[in-house]
């Protein structure tokens, strides 16, 4: 039984190992100033409809200094490419340095809890070795499904000492009272956690609250 | 002409216009001076015609690439609760009343509608409600609406993440 002990125990060690180092990254990330190198890569989740309007919203106030821009979007999301594209044309000359990319969707709307575990560990398989590429300096999401495994990737490389990335959300208009499911979900994974209504601030102290900013 | 638009989005919401073509409905709206009425009727099974309603100039589609202009061309805008419609609407100063579909469970989308009308933004009524709540609604009371400001996102941003 010795050998069985010394898994578990190597186990407990590891898990241990992993939630300092989770705690580690949320503190150090809060405090890590990726905009003093100059440009700062950004890794965006695309959602669908709403999600896709509000985050160009969002990213049409941001400096050119976020740079390049790595569009992540469901597999099955027919429209955000060309409301991408044509963001990205609206853009400055000379300020367009973005790609696209898919991956499968973590859950479709209405689909059930158990197939959506299953259906957001597949799409976890496609983030790792995307995120692991890409290597941002920022993920930005703002509640699509689409972002947590996006996020949760982007905590890993910080966690494996791979490189810090800084995790950004900002949570739908449409969200006043309650949070989303995504929202509930990263609250207490992310660096900067932003909500636009004083009902949602009050509920989540831990929140950023600058009023509407879509 | 002045124009009333009906929106109901992606979703399905016959009681909407059922309601919005009844012979009261109509009456009232002629009442007040509208003398067009342009239906979007998403996926919805019910698609008036000017032969299943004759008493106003009548228009009726299904979906649009962009709404915008319908939208530009309306001077008062009936819409189910969907936060992009309801944004649309108001982007554009248009009077804008809300029909809330009670069919629809756990509607969150209802949190921002109820938010925007106690902010004096819009109407709200329900399908029900709809022919009284055009008889009496008083349109001044609105309030601008004033988009968000990214700007702010931007500016915390930048000094969070040290960019110059």
């Amino acid at each position: 039984m010795l050998a069985l002990e010394t898994v578990v125990v190597t186990l407990v060690f590891l898990f241990l190992l992993f939630c300092l180092r989770l705690y580690v990254v949320l503190k150090s990330g809060a405090k890590y100033k990726p905009g003093s190198k100059g440009s700062v890569s950004v890794l965006v989740a695309v959602g669908s409809g709403g999600h896709t309007t509000e985050i160009l919203r969002l990213l049409g106030s941001l400096s050119s200094a976020y740079s390049p821009r790595y569009y992540v979007l469901a597999q099955t999301d027919r429209m955000s490419e060309d409301k991408i594209h044509a963001f990205e044309s609206s853009r400055e000359q000379g300020d367009s340095e973005f790609s696209v990319f898919r991956i499968p969707r973590s859950r479709e709307v209405h689909q059930s809890w158990s197939s959506s575990v299953l259906s957001t560990v597949n799409a976890l398989c496609y983030s790792v070795p995307l995120v692991f590429r890409l290597k941002p300096d920022l993920i930005l999401c703002n509640g699509p499904g689409t972002c947590v495994p996006l996020c949760l990737v982007g905590l890993l490389l910080g966690v494996l000492g791979l490189k810090q990335v800084v995790l950004v959300y900002v949570e739908s208009l449409c969200r006043v009272q309650s949070l989303s499911l995504t929202g509930r979900i990263l609250y207490p994974l992310t660096h900067y956690f932003f909500v636009q209504w004083a009902a949602l601030r009050d509920k989540y102290p831990k929140a950023i609250f600058l009023g509407r900013i879509v | 002409m002045k124009t009333v638009f009906v929106t109901v989005g992606t979703t399905s919401f016959d009681e909407l216009i059922e309601a919005i073509i009844s012979p009261a409905a109509v009456e009232v709206l002629k009442d007040r001076g509208y003398e067009r009425l342009v239906l979007q009727v998403g996926r919805g099974t019910v698609f008036p015609t000017s032969k299943t309603c004759s008493h106003i100039t009548l228009e009726t589609f299904r979906y649009k690439d962009s709404i915008a202009e319908d939208i530009k061309n309306a001077h008062l805008i009936i819409s189910h609760a969907g936060a992009g419609s309801c944004l649309e609407a108001l982007s554009a100063g248009k009077p804008l009343l809300v029909v809330v579909n009670d069919k629809l469970m756990n509607n969150h989308q209802l949190e921002l509608a109820k938010q925007l009308h106690s902010d004096s933004h819009l109407l709200y009524c329900t399908c029900s409600t709809l022919t009284a709540t055009l008889r009496t609604m008083n349109l001044s009371i609105l309030q601008p609406f004033l988009l968000g400001q990214p700007q702010n996102f931007a500016n915390f941003l930048d000094k969070a993440l040290g960019v110059k």
